[in-house]
């Protein structure tokens, strides 16, 4: 066995030793000098041209979603990739109760009001079909089964915690309202919109998303009622999103095929922020 | 007449100095993602001995504020980060140049030996092969390096799609840290190699551009 390895060494080693020595060649010192400043022309040349190129593409004016058209669309081409790899099936894992944290961060208060009058409130959904509102209190939502999802919570800036949510599903209450559907029932509307009471803070949300059956709308964290800091009394949670998708304080939800305006998406940042 | 060898192809030359750009690109913009959540320090209990980075640095680098920004840059840039790698690794697979870089398991024992010479600690020479022990294993280690970096980002990027990889990476948090570790080591990797260039000298590092060598008229003879 010994034997053979080296042997099949020594071949390899002859064989590296016997193509340097292929790559050995005698030049004139014009042709070794023709050659050097062809070279470091050709890269001298593609260096400058990528540095003009990427100021070029710096300087590209904004669009009205904060960045250039050149780098928005080839974040759409992202989004795009990432259609392509969407499971709808796949679920975010789930974590035990005991894991979840006691005091979850808040992050974000645009579109929260501290005064807001948690009795007079309404969800208004709006229901393309019929151009009727259909205005429900938290007492009615109640009435769909309750879930609750332990699941991390990831935050666009880079920080997760283990969050522990209560509340009825989406899609039970689209089901249950006869919402999200176009008029002959065939096709679903491309995008759910949600707005807060005072229309400061808004989403939109690829049907796909919103259908997941991980996504909820809350009235509970850890057990208890939802407090005003973390969206009272009814907010979004689509684990299948980056925080800034799980809007507070829901006051408004509609259907619509262009994608409805979204708050973080005019400044600068992906749509679909998918996970 | 002037002797020389041929000793970078010129896809490989191409290969690496597009990486320059593009790598530089990445960090830039990785950092300014980090920026808005900056928790990474070194040190143990209340005692840190770096952290992750001063405001200073920040500054420097105008990376404050600029998440949005950042996020845009890396998802650009990421597909020629992945795309130039993808392409340095099939060509040295086709072309044969990975039996130059592949380390052997003489490489290790090399590389030490390197490592003493170069710290003045021992006077003998490396090989005068193509890439000695240290450099194959830097060489490959890099490449490793980059499919780290990728399939980390993955596993952060789109951590339910991917959540078999990353739960394979010890789940986000660390995924992230490690995202962030392969970061800190092209940066020690990029002065390692800079100041070993500026040792090897100027006709070494012409080749990297030219793709040939000079060599001197009468072999000297260790």
């Amino acid at each position: 066995m010994n034997n053979q390895g080296n042997n099949s060494e020594e071949k390899q080693e002859n064989n590296l030793v016997n193509k340097e020595e292929n790559n050995i060649e005698h030049w004139t010192e014009a042709k070794v000098k023709r050659r050097t400043l062809i070279a470091f022309g050709v890269y001298a040349a593609a260096g400058a041209t990528g540095i003009a190129g990427w100021k070029y593409f710096r300087a590209l004016p904004a669009t009205d979603n904060g960045l250039s058209t050149t780098a928005r669309s080839v974040l759409n081409f992202d989004e795009k990739a990432n259609n392509l790899i969407f499971n709808p099936h796949k679920l975010a894992p789930t974590y035990p109760k005991s894991m979840a944290v006691k005091e979850p961060r808040m992050n974000g208060n645009v579109g929260i009001n501290d005064d807001i009058d948690l009795s007079a409130w309404r969800l208004e959904l709006v229901n393309p079909l019929t151009n009727q509102n259909i205005s429900l209190t938290l007492d009615n939502l109640k009435e769909l089964p309750k879930q609750e999802i332990i699941f991390d919570f990831k935050c666009v800036e880079g920080w997760n915690e283990i969050v522990h949510y209560g509340g009825v599903k989406l899609s039970d209450v689209m089901q249950k309202y006869n919402l999200g559907m176009k008029a002959d029932k065939n096709e679903w509307y491309k995008y759910v919109g949600m707005e807060t009471p005072d229309e400061e803070y808004y989403v939109g949300l690829d049907m796909k998303s919103a259908l997941h059956p991980q996504t909820l709308l809350c009235f509970e964290m850890n057990g208890e009622p939802l407090v005003v800091g973390h969206g009272a009394p009814l907010r979004l949670i689509i684990p299948l999103k980056y925080g800034v998708k799980n809007l507070k304080c829901i006051g408004k939800i509609f259907f619509a095929d262009a994608p409805p305006r979204d708050y973080w998406h005019e400044q600068g940042y992906v749509y679909d922020v998918a996970l | 007449m002037k002797t020389i060898e041929k000793k970078h192809p010129l896809a490989i030359r191409w290969f690496h100095w597009l990486n320059f750009p593009i790598l530089t690109l990445m960090i830039w913009s990785g950092l300014m993602i980090y920026w808005a959540n900056d928790v990474y320090r070194l040190g143990w209990g209340n005692k840190t001995i770096v952290k992750f980075f001063p405001e200073s640095f920040y500054e420097a680098f105008s990376l404050k504020a600029q998440l949005a920004n950042g996020m845009a840059i890396h998802f650009v840039m990421m597909w020629f980060f992945f795309l130039n790698g993808f392409l340095y690794v099939t060509y040295t697979i086709f072309s044969g140049e990975w039996r130059y870089l592949l380390p052997n398991r003489h490489s290790f024992k090399e590389a030490w030996q390197v490592l003493l010479h170069d710290l003045y600690l021992s006077k003998n020479q490396p090989p005068p092969r193509k890439f000695n022990g240290a450099q194959q294993i830097a060489y490959t280690s890099i490449v490793f390096m980059g499919l780290g970096s990728l399939l980390t980002g993955l596993a952060i990027y789109k951590p339910i799609q991917f959540s078999g990889l990353t739960w394979l990476f010890g789940g986000y948090g660390f995924a992230r840290i490690i995202h962030f570790a392969l970061m800190v080591g092209y940066v020690l990797f990029f002065f390692v190699h800079v100041s070993q260039v500026i040792r090897a000298g100027w006709n070494n590092f012409q080749s990297m551009v030219t793709g040939f060598e000079i060599k001197k008229d009468a072999p000297k003879i260790n």
